[in-house]
């Protein structure tokens, strides 16, 4: 069931989308961020909608790898969602016990949802195209300027991009544990939240230090292949700008313009 | 000169109790002198917990000594101003494949350490790519780590090392974890390192099949080198290997059994081939 | 006590688009008190197997059945065959996580719900079973040299008394005496209890030294299900798989291609050189003394 996390899982492939300088991919998947809360009508939804869809297309990755991310984040979805429904006051649609369900509500409640969804989708389209490392050395590149501020930028950095290249060998590792500790008889369907949350302890422990054992090993490897911070470190991979990087900006800033102007004209 | 030279090395561990003072001392290496020439193949065996580790890790100066010295290429690895250059010097393969390898794709992991060293970018590339080829993975250097056998893994991590151009490899355990089929791949990779790109190798393991490949062999026991000697030499001490806790390969076990009965068999067979030689001349 | 396993098929992400297909059509049958090794290369799916008979995994397709029992079957007590079905997973130290050996090893009896007198000594059973010095019992399992805590992660296990415990490469990352120590464990176990072993292994020597019988996974599938001696015959076979034979049978059969009188039926080093040493006396220099 965990194996199914997808979120920063890259998907090898040969895309226009994976050739886009990370840069680029980073400021358009903040732009859309940005974007899916700039309007509030359908017309929105259906640009937004288009924009993700067309990238989806270009970026050659199956789109059943988009929605598994979903999968991780249901029970946060699913409170969004009932909070949402109950908490927005206006016209009673539905009332059962002392709870209403108000019409705002429920419009509220789905937005929310699409929203979430939407946005999920749209990052894991920029995880899925770009390998962490690439992810990486691009925050790195567009935080540069807070170097000024003496912020250990390129720390940051690596510190990401290590979490990231280990979640895949973590879950992997979580699954085992879990199957072990089935074969010795332990339950983690409990109904009970308690005994639940204590279930998890026999998990939790070995997984820590694995973790810990992990961390020590790579940091001496890291040494071991002369890594000493930043300094002096030249990249293998230096992000340069291409024409086609251009025009997906120039696309991603059109796109913007256009949810924000056409949600404003047309109030559907 | 010798490469790797250890002159009385000690190496103590100090555990300490919860307010820092000192609880006990392990001594994991204890007076251990060895000398390493440029192009030569090294093994160090031993049981678990017999030193070698720790030994190996004061070659790449991961851990100082004690007492005694140890220099890399003429520098003595406790001096700080050679730190990098030694780690360049003599690069290091750990036992966990998993736990090595920093990229997402495997070309970026082999570049990783020519980044850290400052190679311009163009010559990283080009590192990359021979480095890639000599342990046989260049076909792959666009996968993930994760898509790959225990065996790929180690050759990747391999490349990650020929990469900063080192004069000498250490391996600590490289195949320990690995199936029959990812560790012949491996050690195929570390003879080629040594047959054809004369390149250092120090080899630490625990499977005597491995270090027959040695030109000499270091068998280390508490700490303290307790035989040596080619393959042959070390390999005709049946008894003593299994004294320390040591077993030997298959065909070694069969000479010495038939030795034992009275078959005129000579002294130091270790390969199956061998063995059979051996036999039709008496058969 | 019988374990069947009939026709059954195992598919990965099945009706998606990484259905990756792990078993096919494999059926076999364990017996009280066998000794079983099992050989493939890795992902050959002998772990999916191994998953398969303890109830972790469920069949694709067919059954397996516990006492005449379809394991997959609604009212069957999970808990009760993950007991009776012990397993071990490769570097099984890495589930130790309680503060000390002892009560780490009370987990499973814990988990199947016996009274705390029963539980604490199956945990003692256990742990004396695996030859752990009795003053280990209550120091932290993290403490341990790394062949200790194997024995008490295997302890952890025979503390639900199973009757088939099946071990999936419990030698993995040891080193020669470990090994031994662990595979003479596991031996004395068997010998002494009525305990069927189900052991993974990829050393051929290992099998072919403890096991009475061999099943052999290539892709899925089970090859060769037989006794050490008819399924070591198979060489050429077992090569193409990626698998070899013990060494000392490839000693006898590189002597035979050389055109020595020798029967190749030996597995065993012992047996080996007693055949060596057959023919040598036959042969003219050896019958001359």
């Amino acid at each position: 069931m965990i194996r199914e996390i997808t979120i920063g899982q890259y998907y090898p492939a040969d895309s226009v989308i994976h050739r886009l300088d990370p840069r680029v991919k980073i400021v358009a998947t903040l732009i859309f961020i940005i974007s899916l809360f700039m309007f509030d009508s359908f017309i929105g939804y259906a640009i937004v909608v288009a924009f993700l869809a067309m990238c989806i297309l270009l970026s050659k990755v199956p789109f059943s790898y988009m929605v598994k991310g979903l999968k991780a984040i249901f029970m946060i979805l699913m409170l969004t969602v009932v909070i949402n429904m109950l908490m927005t006051p206006g016209e009673p649609m539905v009332s059962f016990y002392k709870l209403t369900i108000t019409k705002e509500g429920f419009r509220q409640a789905i937005f929310m949802a699409l929203r979430l969804i939407l946005l999920i989708i749209g990052s894991s389209v920029m995880t899925l195209t770009t390998t962490p490392n690439n992810l990486t050395d691009a925050m790195e590149s567009l935080l540069k300027p807070l170097k000024r501020f003496k912020a250990p930028v390129h720390e940051i950095a690596m510190m990401m991009s290590i979490a990231l290249s280990f979640i895949p060998i973590l879950i992997e590792e979580t699954d085992k544990i879990m199957k072990a500790q089935m074969a010795r008889g332990a339950d983690f369907e409990n109904k009970n939240l308690i005994k639940r949350v204590k279930s998890y302890v026999p998990i939790l422990v070995p997984l820590f230090i694995s973790a810990f054992r992990r961390a020590g090993d790579l940091a001496m490897a890291m040494e071991a292949r002369c890594y000493h911070g930043g300094d002096g470190r030249t990249k293998m991979k230096s992000l340069k700008y291409q024409r086609t990087d251009y025009v997906a900006y120039a696309i991603s800033v059109l796109y913007i313009v256009a949810v924000v102007v056409v949600s404003r004209v047309f109030k559907v | 000169m010798d490469l790797i030279k250890a002159k009385n090395l000690i190496f103590d561990y100090i555990r300490r109790d919860k307010d820092g003072e000192v609880d006990g001392v392990t001594r994991a290496v204890n007076n251990v002198n060895l000398s390493v020439k440029q192009g030569d193949f090294i093994a160090i065996l031993g049981h678990n917990g017999s030193g070698k580790s720790t030994f190996a890790k004061h070659i790449n100066s991961i851990l100082h000594p004690t007492e005694g010295t140890i220099y890399v290429d003429g520098k003595d690895t406790r001096d700080e101003q050679y730190l990098w250059d030694i780690r360049q010097t003599a690069g290091m393969v750990f036992q966990n494949p998993d736990n090595q390898i920093i990229g997402t794709v495997v070309e970026e992991d082999v570049g990783f350490g020519p980044e850290n060293m400052g190679v311009p970018t163009k010559e990283i590339w080009e590192r990359v790519y021979e480095s890639l080829n000599i342990v046989g993975m260049y076909e792959y250097r666009k996968k993930s780590p994760n898509k790959l056998s225990g065996g790929q893994k180690q050759r990747v991590s391999i490349a990650g090392v020929l990469a900063m151009h080192p004069k000498c490899i250490i391996l600590d355990e490289p195949t320990a974890m690995l199936d029959p089929v990812g560790r012949k791949e491996v050690i195929r990779a570390v003879r080629a390192l040594n047959d054809v790109e004369k390149i250092t190798v120090i080899l630490i393991t625990h499977y005597m099949e491995e270090a027959i490949y040695a030109d000499r062999i270091y068998v280390m026991d508490k700490g303290s080198i307790v035989l040596e000697g080619e393959p042959h030499e070390v390999f005709e001490q049946v008894d003593r290997l299994e004294q320390l806790s040591l077993s030997v390969p298959e065909a070694t076990k069969m000479a010495h059994e038939l030795r034992r009965k009275g078959v005129p068999l000579k002294e130091g067979i270790i390969s199956e081939d061998e063995l059979v030689s051996e036999l039709m001349k008496i058969l | 006590m019988s374990l069947i396993v009939n026709h059954v098929n195992y598919i990965y992400g099945e009706k998606t688009a990484m259905e990756v297909r792990a078993l096919s059509d494999v059926s076999f049958k364990i017996e009280d008190g066998e000794f079983i090794g099992v050989i493939g290369h890795t992902g050959c799916g002998k772990s999916t197997l191994m998953q398969l008979l303890n109830g972790i995994l469920k069949p694709s397709s067919g059954e397996i059945y516990y006492n005449g029992q379809d394991i997959s079957d609604e009212d069957f007590d999970k808990k009760l065959l993950r007991s009776k079905v012990g397993l071990v997973f490769q570097y099984p130290e890495h589930q130790l996580f309680e503060v000390d050996v002892f009560t780490d090893v009370c987990f499973g009896p814990k988990n199947m719900g016996l009274d705390d007198n029963e539980i604490q000594l199956r945990a003692y059973d256990a742990l004396k079973a695996v030859g752990l010095r009795d003053e280990c019992f209550y120091v932290s399992p993290f403490d341990l040299s790394g062949g200790e805590k194997r024995r008490v992660a295997i302890a952890g296990v025979l503390a639900m008394k199973p009757d088939i415990l099946i071990l999936d490469e419990p030698t993995a990352g040891l080193d020669p005496k470990g090994r031994e120590e662990i595979l003479g464990l596991i031996k004395k176990l068997h010998d002494e209890s009525n305990i069927s072993i189900v052991l993974v292994s990829h050393s051929m020597e290992d099998v072919a030294e403890y096991a009475d019988r061999i099943i052999v996974i290539d892709d899925g599938r089970i090859v060769f299900d037989d006794t050490p001696q008819n399924v070591f015959e198979n060489y050429e076979m077992l090569n193409e798989m990626g698998l070899s034979v013990p060494a000392a049978k490839r000693v006898l059969y590189k002597l035979l291609e050389k055109g020595i009188p020798v029967r190749a039926k030996a597995i065993t080093v012992a047996d080996a050189v007693d055949e060596i040493y057959r023919v040598y006396q036959n042969s003219g220099l050896g019958g001359a003394r």
